[in-house]
């Protein structure tokens, strides 16, 4: 993957600095990452990144990014997404949302019900299980959380390696204090947010790892429903982490779709 | 000097080996250990400790609480602050404190410590603290916010005394359309507020731009005398001297009529292990955005198991620095020396007993230090000029500099 390049730039947005990488060209794929952040490669972007423009943003707060100290509500982070739409002015975007980020993109599309060519929910958070709980992270250790979302430990270690140095677990540390800054209660759903999908006209793929441990699959169900134009892929021996565990499987659905 | 009697009311009769096995005495450690029988047990003889506190000479009973965990029962100081203010007649009922960032209506505290200064007569002294980190869990309050709302809470209690109603208040975690209690504190210009603490320098500083005495919990004399030269120097900066009156330390310290019975004793305070968490679990008691952004480093690493507890300390250790003292009344008392030479408190709050240690000998302890210890004590304040708020008659606050008082005889 060594022919890939990745730039990165600083958007000066109104509400704050919005720190973007971005690589390949064609159709544009936004893709959202999950509350602990995100490694700075991976071979799923990188894989999207030979057919697409593939823009992955930091989550403000999020992975050294300036923390937007007035900030209370998952949503104001969808708000700042569109308006990154608006500044670059991507037509026929698709929105990829990993987990937590599969929870701004369901907010993002409720905001623009026809507004983007695609939507990917990958174990997004958001909705509200009734057979069990997402997992809460402020329980557990930055390391075990991070481990509970792989349904293989080997995969695990092979992205995040035996040590993980103490500079990442003081981002991990700052990436938990932005969530529980904006997601804290309710703990990782939205009340509101089931009430506003149904007018969502934009086809969706929603895809859950089987053996998620995060978010229940219940969610998954759940968003495929309340979502007009939806389907649910399943995918075996993957968890919450499904674009490090099985990112081939995840680039395919996501081209196919 | 104001002398003041404290235990953490441990909740000493449960299943220790349930405990240790577990791994942890906080938070997720099941109450199905928590006899009920026992608890109403231990709660009246705590009461009568109190008492027995008062009749002994100690000028002040410290209270303070905190939740889901063995080692302090108090779940609610406001509590036995309302059954002291009854039953007690002389001492001071000083709260260390209430856990202000864990009040979803903080005016509701403002009226419970107004009806606690009214039927105490006016002796309540009323601190407040930003509770321990596993309690933002244990009450669902977000950790991440924690020193924004302290601070803000106490804006509202402190307006909510002084003010009178009814007024809005628009903040940005508490809104009150009308802020307008009938029950006010009978001290004016309001009760005295004093700020415990360990670790944070943003409560000492904050406590000495207010003008607030801070209370050093039990930290070792060199942390101490930092604690003061930050104090004095952000006082001085803020245009007050700090000093004595301004002091105030926790020391652990059991008493018994032999050494070795108060060395058994004292090694009970070991059954907190982790200073304010039980057993402590590290994610559990330092969650995310809670402690200070300049200790994120050393938390992040003990919240992994990369280093220890950094409040830990072993016994053997804490003996040697004096952050426990144990003794006879009469080798106890040139440690205490020490401590009043070298830190020049004016305030000392004596954690007496913890853990197991019988009801009997707890009676034992608090008998030999109203009768032998407090004395000395006493004496070495006055040799040292170590005048309490109350003696020295100093500012409530900076804002409100006249020393609280009861606005009449009742």
């Amino acid at each position: 993957m060594a022919d890939i390049v990745w730039t990165s730039e600083t958007l000066p947005l109104a509400s704050g600095p919005l720190q973007l990488r971005r690589s390949g060209s064609g159709t544009p794929l936004l893709i959202l990452h999950h509350d602990i952040g995100t490694l700075e490669r991976l071979p799923f972007y990188d894989a999207l990144a030979r057919t697409h423009t593939v823009l992955v943003p930091s989550h403000p707060g999020y992975d050294g990014s300036e923390r937007p100290s007035w900030m209370r509500n998952v949503r104001d982070i969808a708000v700042i997404y569109q308006a990154l739409i608006a500044e670059t002015q991507l037509r026929d975007l698709t929105v990829v949302g990993l987990g937590f980020g599969g929870w701004i993109a369901a907010e993002m599309a409720t905001m623009a019900p026809r507004g983007f060519r695609k939507l990917v929910l990958v174990g997004a958070m958001g909705l509200k299980p009734e057979r069990a709980d997402i997992a809460d992270q402020a329980l557990l250790s930055y390391i075990a959380y991070v481990r509970l979302g792989f349904a293989d430990e080997a995969v695990f270690e092979r992205y995040y390696g035996a040590h993980i140095p103490t500079e990442r677990l003081e981002q991990l540390d700052l990436n938990r204090e932005m969530t529980f800054r904006i997601a804290w209660k309710p703990y990782m759903y939205s009340p509101t947010l089931p009430h506003l999908l149904g007018d969502v006209a934009t086809p969706t793929l929603v895809v859950w790892g089987r053996e998620d441990r995060v978010v229940p699959l219940e969610c998954g169900e759940r968003y495929a429903k309340a979502l007009r134009n939806a389907t649910l892929e399943v995918i075996d021996g993957a968890g919450h982490y499904v674009e490090m565990e099985k990112p081939d499987v995840l680039v395919r659905l996501i081209k196919g779709a | 000097m104001h002398l003041m009697y404290f235990t953490e009311q441990p909740m000493s009769a449960y299943d220790e080996k349930a405990g240790l096995d577990f791994g942890a005495t906080a938070l997720m450690f099941s109450n199905k250990y928590f006899d009920p029988v026992a608890g109403s047990r231990l709660y009246n003889e705590y009461l009568e400790q109190y008492k027995l506190a008062e009749e002994v000479g100690f000028d002040g009973i410290m209270l303070n609480e905190h939740h889901n965990a063995p080692f302090c029962m108090q779940a609610k100081c406001n509590v036995f602050a309302s059954i002291l203010a009854a039953m007690t007649k002389r001492v001071k009922i000083v709260l260390l404190g209430n856990p202000l960032p864990l009040a979803e209506d903080p005016l509701r505290l403002a009226e419970e410590l107004a009806m606690i200064d009214m039927v105490s007569k006016g002796r309540l002294v009323s601190g407040f603290v930003r509770g321990g980190g596993q309690e933002q869990l244990a009450t669902g309050v977000n950790p991440a916010y924690n020193r924004e709302r302290f601070e803000e809470a106490h804006e509202v209690i402190i307006k909510a005394w002084t003010e009178t109603g009814p007024f809005r208040f628009e903040g940005t975690h508490y809104h009150h359309r009308v802020i307008n209690p009938w029950a006010v504190p009978l001290q004016k210009p309001h009760p005295r507020v004093w700020i415990p603490g360990v670790l944070s320098k943003e409560t000492i500083i904050w406590a000495a731009k207010v003008g607030y005495p801070y209370i050093a919990l039990s930290t070792e004399i060199e942390a101490t005398k930092k604690i003061w030269e930050l104090y004095d120097k952000v006082a001085a900066e803020n245009g007050h001297s700090g000093g004595p009156e301004f002091r105030g330390y926790l020391q652990r310290m059991h008493v018994a009529e032999t050494e070795e019975k108060a060395l058994a004793n004292a090694r009970q305070f070991m059954w907190m292990q982790g200073e304010f968490t039980g057993l402590a679990h590290p994610v559990w008691s330092s969650p995310s955005g809670y402690f200070s952004p300049a200790m994120r480093k050393a938390f992040v690493e003990y919240a992994v198991g990369r280093r220890s507890n950094p409040r830990g300390a072993a016994f053997e250790d804490q003996l040697k620095n004096q952050q426990i003292i144990a003794g006879t009344p009469k080798s106890v008392i040139p440690k205490l020396r020490r401590l009043l030479e070298e830190t020049r408190p004016s305030i000392i709050g004596f954690w007496a007993n913890d853990g197991f240690v019988s009801a009997q000998d707890t009676r034992t302890c608090i008998r030999l230090l109203g009768e032998e210890v407090l004395p000395a004590v006493r004496e070495i304040g006055k040799e040292l000029g170590l005048w309490s708020p109350f003696e020295a008659n100093a500012p409530t606050s900076r804002a409100f500099p006249a020393p609280a008082r009861p606005a009449g005889e009742v």
